[in-house]
Order: structure tokens, then C-alpha cells, then sequence
């Protein structure tokens, strides 16, 4: 890290601004709800699949390079006061990560024709989008200490 | 309505039961896990022992041997990396250490002291352990604290 001071930039390293994941997960939520609502028909399974290609970006690049935060730079933050702080993009691209395995078991659910599975695991992915539109509350990264606890040594 | 919109209507429910659960509970101190059971079990056999040897802060001391103890009290934060509210609990708990006298802040990585988190049931991030001049649990939370609810901990320290 230089020492330069910038004007802008409140913490080290490439920090994001919250409500960026925030809009994203409210965006998540609404799309995985039309899915529920669709499928197992091919337009409902479709939507899912599109999905999970907006997890893989967020999972890989962040969720700050997916098409909804693109929207919410564009659409939301010109109305917004700017942030009180920024965030560490890393826990939002962990729970995009989280939401990606969840979509994929629903893809393989519903491509064998196995559709509870498919449903359910759309839930589980609603479930967390909204606790993250809603509350700002990240299930993913709990579950990751969880995981830890108990898989490692 | 189909089995799809039955699903959607039942995660919607979940998903609001359990935030508003966690926004009520998150950063109380509440209580303490009970680790002296555990530890009650093997103390009988060293009763030669002082407590202060079985305190939570010797385990976090030998799994953290840089890490301060406060005269009054130690606010032991257990953090992870893909973790958005330790940020802030990490600003509040400095910002009461260095505001009370006596008082230190300690932040533990979780996961890379597995072995601690488990002996002294820490399931999520951050949770904040209140230990006292012994070095003995007082209190916990769990989620981010704000200022306040802190020093009131503080008080039962």
C-alpha cells in the first residue's frame, strides 16, 4: 500500500460500495422467485441458468462485475447520497460463490427431471438472496465458519 | 397455486423469520456458553490448579501468545475473512478499548484457530467474548455489537 492520500478511497484496496451486493441480491431474489413460479417449464429453467451465469461472473470477478450492479450504478447510486463506507468486496463474492452451488443443483435437478430437488434448492438460494436484499445479512459467509468447523482438522 | 409458488411463499417466510430474529438478537450479550462444564469434568483431577490456569484466556492466549490482556477486562473478537460485520465490530471494540482504561481488544482469526473457536463454541462471525481481569468468560454476543450494548457489558466485567 502507498502512502498517498487520496480524496476519495476511505479504506486500503479496492473497497465497494454495500448497497451495490445489496440491489444485486434484491435483483437475485425477484429473478429466483419468477423461477420458482416458471419452472420446471423451459422458459422458468432458462431464467435459472441465466442465473447461475450471473453467479459464475460474481463468483469469479466479484459481484461488482455482474450485470445487476451494473444496473445499480447506472439506475440506483446517481439518486444515492454516496456511502457511509465501503465495503471488502470479498464476503459478497464468497455468498455469489454459495448461490452459484445452489443454482447448479437446482439446474441438475430439473434436467433430470427431478423438480422438487430443482425447487428447493431455488429456495435455498431465495432464501439467502433475500436475507442479504432485506438485512444485509450474508447466510453464505456464516455457513463458511460452519464449514470449517466442521471438515477441517 | 403450484408446488413452485407454495415454495416461493415458504422461503419468502424463512427468509423474513430469520432476519428479524437476527436483527433482534444481533449484538446482545447474552449469558455464556457454559465452558466450565466441560472443564469441570477435568478439574476435579487437577485440583491442584489455580483457576486463572483454566481461564478462556489462557486457551486464547496459547492459541494467540502476542495477544494483551486488559487489567479490567478483554474483548476477544472472533472474526473470518468473508465476514462484512466484523469490520464494524472491530471499529466499536477499539474504539471501547481505547476509550475505557484497563481494557483490550484482541481479534482472533477463526479460521485459522479452528481448535479455539470449537473448545469455546464460537459457530459464528463475529462473535465477541467479554473475558474479565481473571481472564473468565463473562459474557457474549454474537453479530455486531454497537458502542453501547458493550460498555453495559463491560459493566458486568
Amino acid at each position: 500500500m502507498s502512502t498517498t492520500t487520496t480524496h476519495h478511497a476511505p479504506i486500503a484496496g479496492a473497497g465497494i460500495d454495500p448497497r451495490g451486493p445489496q440491489a444485486a441480491a434484491a435483483i437475485t431474489a425477484v429473478v429466483l422467485v419468477v423461477v420458482l413460479l416458471l419452472a420446471p417449464s423451459a422458459l422458468g429453467v432458462a431464467l435459472l441458468a441465466a442465473q447461475a451465469v450471473v453467479f459464475a461472473v460474481g463468483s469469479t470477478r466479484g459481484v461488482q462485475h455482474t450485470p445487476y450492479s451494473w444496473l445499480f450504478r447506472r439506475l440506483i447510486r446517481p439518486r444515492l447520497a454516496p456511502p457511509a463506507e465501503l465495503e471488502d468486496p470479498a464476503p459478497p463474492r464468497f455468498a455469489q460463490t454459495v448461490g452459484l452451488v445452489f443454482a447448479v443443483i437446482g439446474l441438475v435437478g430439473f434436467g433430470s427431471g427431478v423438480d422438487l430437488l430443482g425447487q428447493v434448492a431455488t429456495a435455498f438460494a431465495l432464501v439467502a438472496a433475500l436475507l442479504n436484499a432485506v438485512f444485509r445479512f450474508c447466510l453464505g459467509c456464516e455457513m463458511y465458519l460452519l464449514l470449517k468447523r466442521a471438515t477441517a482438522r | 397455486m403450484s408446488t413452485g409458488a407454495w415454495i416461493a411463499v415458504a422461503a419468502v417466510a424463512v427468509a423474513l423469520a430469520v432476519g428479524t430474529y437476527r436483527l433482534l438478537t444481533d449484538g446482545r450479550f447474552r449469558g455464556t456458553r457454559s465452558v466450565v462444564e466441560v472443564r469441570g469434568a477435568s478439574a476435579t483431577s487437577l485440583e491442584t490448579t489455580s483457576p486463572d490456569d483454566q481461564s478462556v484466556w489462557t486457551d486464547v492466549q496459547a492459541a494467540m501468545p502476542d495477544a494483551v490482556a486488559g487489567e479490567q477486562a478483554t474483548l476477544v473478537q472472533f472474526s473470518s475473512a468473508f465476514c462484512a460485520p466484523c469490520r464494524a465490530t472491530r471499529r466499536v471494540l477499539t474504539e471501547v478499548a481505547d476509550l475505557v482504561p484497563g481494557v483490550t481488544h484482541v481479534e482472533v482469526d477463526a479460521e485459522h484457530h479452528l481448535e479455539l473457536v470449537r473448545r469455546l463454541g464460537v459457530l459464528r462471525t463475529p462473535t465477541t467474548l467479554v473475558l474479565d481481569g481473571a481472564g473468565n468468560e463473562v459474557t457474549r454476543a454474537t453479530g455486531a455489537p454497537r458502542k453501547e450494548q458493550v460498555l453495559a457489558a463491560l459493566g458486568r466485567a
